[in-house]
Parts: C-alpha cells; structure tokens; sequence
C-alpha cells in the first residue's frame, strides 16, 4: 500500500525508539503515509498501524487528535493560514480573505478541480515573520503579501 | 562573539555567520569543548548542578523553574533506563525563539543534551519538534548526523565509556503537547493528553522510567554555564534571574524578531530594539510572555523590566519571552476573541471544565464583539473563567482562564462599552 520509499523512511523513524516502543513511530508513520497518498484514508492508517503492530484504533486515535494530519480527502495543495493573534496583528486576516478571493473558497474548503485546500491554522511558531502560511504541511512560507501569495499560487499546478 | 568567549549572546551568537547551523561554524568557535571537558575529565554531576544552581537559570518554556533544582530531583544513582527530552514543541502564540535556535544553532542544543544525559545518567535522549516547523526539523536532523559522525553523539564519547544517543521527534500540530506529559505521551505515540501528577516525570517520564524535560533555551544555555561558570551566567542578569534571555517580539513594532537581552532590561529598551511601536502610533497593551500571560496596559508595562519577578510583580508572567505588542488601533474585545478561540481548539478535551469551558467563553466573547452581548456576559466570563482555572489536570486551563480575566480586568470599559453600543470604541 506504500512505496519501498516510504517504507524505508518508517524503517528509519523505528529505528529512533526502544525495540518493544515501535508505536512511538506511529506519529512519523502517519505523517510519511499522508505525504505519499495525500490524505489518511481509513484502509491506510489501518496498514500503518499494522506496520507498527499496534491496534488500528490506537493509530486512528492519533491521526485524528493531531491537526495536520487530514482523515478527509483534500486538494492537490493544502495551504494553511495562520490567523492567531500575533499574526492578525501583522495582517493575517488580510491575508486569508485575499486568499479566499482568489480560490474562491471558505476556510476547510477545496476548489472544484481539487487544486487547492485552505484552512486556518493555529500557531506555528514563526510569529516574528507573519503572516504565513504553510504548504502541504511542510514548507513555510513568510512574510506574505497579496503579491508573494499571488506568485506562489501560481506555481503550484 | 563565540561560545568560547563570554558575551550576553549566550544562545544567539552564531546567527552572524555564513553557515550558522553547521557542525565545522560551531566547533571553530569552542563548540563541544564543554562536553569533552566534562567527559574526558570525569567531572562529577553534582559539581554541574552545583554551578547550574548558581547560574540561577531559570526554565525559559515557560513556567520559569530553577533548572538546576529540576535536575537535582532525577534519581540518577537508579540503575535503569533513563531519558533526558528536550521540548521544542514551541506553540504558545508571539514564540518563536526555539525556533531560531534550532535553525541557526542546533549544536549547542545538542552539546547541552549530551551533558545534560552525562550528568542525568540518560544514554538517551529525545528532541520533540513542533510540527508546523517541518524544514527546521530537517535542518536539526542534518546536525543529528553532523554530530554522530564527528563523534559527539554515539557509543563511548572521547574514548570513555559513556554512550549517549539522541533522535528528533516531529510533532504534527497540538499546542497542548508543549505541556510536559502530554509530550511524553505524544513520543509514546498516543493522543497527547497529560497525565496526572504526581508521579513526576522524575519518577515516572517516557516508558515509565525517570525523565527530565527542559526548553530548547534552557538546555542551550547549558554548555555556556559548564564553560564560563554558573557566576558569570548569573551576572549576565540579575538574582533570581540569571543569564540573557530570548525575547520574541511581535505584533505592532517597526522590527518583530529575535532580541537576546540581559533579563533585568528595561522592557522600554527592548521596544526601543524591535524598532518601536509602528506607524508611530502609540502602545495600548503588551501580552509580555506568550498568550496565556495576562495582558498589561502601556502605562505598566513601561515600568517593568523583562525578568520573571518583576513581570509578575507588575501581575502577569515572563512565561516563554513572548511580547507580543499592540497599540492603540486594537479592539480588545477582538483580540481576546481569537485567543479564546485558540484555547476552545486546542483544549484536548479531557477535563470538562476546560473543555466545555474554553468554547463557552469563546462564544461568549464572540457575542460580545458582534454586538449580541448581554450586561450580564462580563460577570458569566469571569464566572466562567474562575471555575476553569485550577480545576484541571494541566495548565490549559489555566491558561485559558488568565487572559480572559486580564483583558477584561484592565479593559473591561472596552467590553461594556461593546455591550452597550453593540459596536467598537476604537
């Protein structure tokens, strides 16, 4: 159900943590699993509880607890926002509702052609360069302006 | 500056240089010489806490504790497994201190860890990592194996017999896993949900087995205390507040960032540092530790100086060194809403007092600033609040609790006033 890749990346997360506590990669698991297919479909999170040998319910209750992990089906490109005080004072909000225009969509919503998520974030503890959002989770983007946030939708096919 | 020369940039330092993160930038600069002198030469451990005591270092996530108090607590004669955590798990909104540290100087976190488990009697150690920070985690894991491969992390360290390994664990988006045990819980891999204390993580921390968990900054600060001295740490702030200390600024100033200042400067200084408050307008509030930290109006908060005693003399907490600055634009009612919203998102549900409690609030204030409150909602969110605070099994609630109490003791006229007018005074 995951690439050797994939696999291969779990293998190292394991290796990170006593032999009898291979359910403390579940966390890194689900992250790698989500990176490849998308999203956390039911049927994955079961494979990598059982890649882990613990209870599917356990690995279910952790993909559900932690915000960036997404049990629903999302676009191509999941773009958070973060709106919290620090950044609200520096212009978040400006920033969401230019967002908003030009998707065309509401926060925990996807574009018809499945291109494009956006959500509003908590803290990501990158307040001093506000506003920000992050892509697919893992690359931060900085000091947004409508501009940057223009030019960077439009690279993202 | 270097780490090998005394200067009040004790964990920022490096930030000047071409290649600040780099294993070869850090050691040309008396990187692990700390560690190789108190390995190679056996220094005992409790000489470390000795000067750790001294140094007066005081937890820099938050709640400020006497780190070398922490460590005395670790039974360190028990002959088992042993863990030393590092919480990098930086959520607490206006903080963004870690952060850099683990971007532009991963190897003195390592240095300090690695001494931290010489001294702890841990072979293991574990760094958790926000999850929203994915690249800084690459850039620490890239540090990771710097390290291994030069041989400061690894079995039998400068020839001696102690073995230490350390592993980063990248978190995935719960503010409420930068509260200790919810951490522990969240290596473990489960829902990070704290657990009751006591038992202390001193007793029974990750797999059961006794762990110290200390800030990024706090276990940093450690080989510059282990090479200069807890006296010249101590010197570096005031008593009670030894050392510098991060600040993160942010909200309305000229230039929001980093600033490491002596804790005792004047909290006009370090506005002064971050360019001042922006488009010359004037300052209305400072939130002086991070959002749980009660918030504090201009007129106090030009009388403090940044360390934790005078901070909370003045009512609120020095708590993780996040200012977060507002001026005279901002409608408290709306910044409060978002904060309470935070706090309703984030509680991980297993108290009822904080979990039903956090969303009340928030509903409450969000009625309020759309223009659907009512005169009797100022004594229900004190109410509210009061039955929250102190009445869970973490800090959440606490947390929750304080600004909401804050914003509306010193700016309840803004609360009534929206009450009253359904609309903004400012």
């Amino acid at each position: 159900m995951l690439s050797q890749e994939s696999l291969n990346q779990i293998a190292l997360e394991v290796a990170k943590y006593p032999a009898e506590q291979k359910q403390s990669a579940v966390m890194a698991a689900l992250r790698i699993a989500q990176s490849e297919k998308g999203w956390l479909s039911r049927e994955l999170v079961e494979y990598v509880a059982g890649v882990l040998d613990m209870p599917a319910i356990a690995a279910y209750e952790v993909a559900t607890f932690y915000n960036m992990y997404d049990t629903g089906s999302v676009g191509r490109h999941k773009i958070t926002v973060c709106t919290n005080l620090p950044c609200a004072l520096m212009g978040a909000n400006e920033i969401a509702e230019h967002l908003k225009t030009r998707l065309g969509i509401g926060f925990g919503e996807t574009t018809e052609d499945g291109r494009f998520t956006l959500k509003e974030g908590e803290c990501m503890g990158a307040c001093g360069d506000a506003p920000m959002c992050l892509h697919n989770n893992h690359v931060m983007h900085v000091k947004l302006t409508p501009a940057t946030i223009d030019a960077l939708l439009e690279s993202l096919e | 500056m270097t780490l090998a020369l005394p200067s009040v940039k004790v964990c920022s330092w490096t930030q000047d240089f071409d290649a600040p993160a780099s294993l070869a930038t850090y050691v040309a600069h008396g990187g692990y010489q700390a560690l190789r002198r108190v390995i190679t030469e056996k220094i005992p451990g409790d000489d470390i806490i000795a000067q750790l005591k001294l140094s007066a270092l005081r937890g820099r996530g938050g709640a400020g504790f006497p780190t070398g108090l922490k460590w005395s607590f670790m039974p360190r004669a028990f002959p088992g497994d042993k863990y030393i955590v590092c919480n990098s798990d930086e959520g607490e909104p206006g903080t963004f201190k870690d952060r850099d540290i683990l971007r532009y100087n991963p190897h003195q976190l390592i240095e300090g860890m690695a001494i931290a488990g010489y001294v702890l009697g841990a072979k293991v150690g574990y760094n958790y990592i926000h999850g929203e920070i994915f690249e800084i985690y690459q850039i620490f894991e890239r540090a990771l194996n710097e390290a291994r491969e030069a041989g400061y992390l690894g079995d039998n360290l400068f020839g001696t017999d102690f073995s230490f390994q350390l592993h980063a664990h990248h978190g995935y988006g719960a503010y409420i896993c930068g509260e200790e045990t919810a951490l522990l819980e969240s290596i473990e891999g489960k829902k990070g949900q704290p657990r009751f204390k006591p038992p202390f993580p001193a007793s029974f921390g990750l797999y059961g087995k006794p762990t110290t968990i200390n800030n990024t900054e706090t276990l940093a600060s450690v080989p510059w205390i282990v090479q200069h001295g807890g006296q010249a740490f101590l010197e570096l702030g005031k008593p009670n507040n030894g050392g510098p200390k991060l600040f993160s600024v942010s909200g309305h100033v000229n230039k929001p960032g980093n600033y490491e200042v002596r804790l005792g400067t004047p909290f006009s200084e370090l506005l002064e540092m971050a360019g001042g408050v922006r488009n010359g307008h004037r300052l209305k509030a400072v939130i002086p530790g991070g959002s749980s930290a009660p918030v504090l109006p201009a007129g106090i908060m030009m009388d403090c100086t940044m360390d934790f005693d005078s901070i909370a003399k003045a009512g609120s907490m020095l708590g993780s060194g996040a200012v977060i600055v507002m001026d005279e634009t901002v409608c408290m009612v709306r910044a409060l809403e978002r904060l309470a919203y935070f706090y309703f998102e984030e509680s991980c549900g297993q108290c009822t007092p904080c979990r039903e409690g956090t969303g009340w609030m928030y509903r409450v204030i969000q009625r309020i600033e759309h223009g659907q409150g009512r005169p009797e909602d100022l004594d229900l969110l004190n109410s509210v609040a009061g039955k929250i605070g102190g009445h869970t099994i973490c800090a959440l609630g606490d947390a929750a609790a304080m600004p909401v109490q804050s914003f509306l003791k010193h700016f309840g006229d803004e609360f009534a006033y929206h009450v009253e007018h359904k609309r903004c005074m400012v």
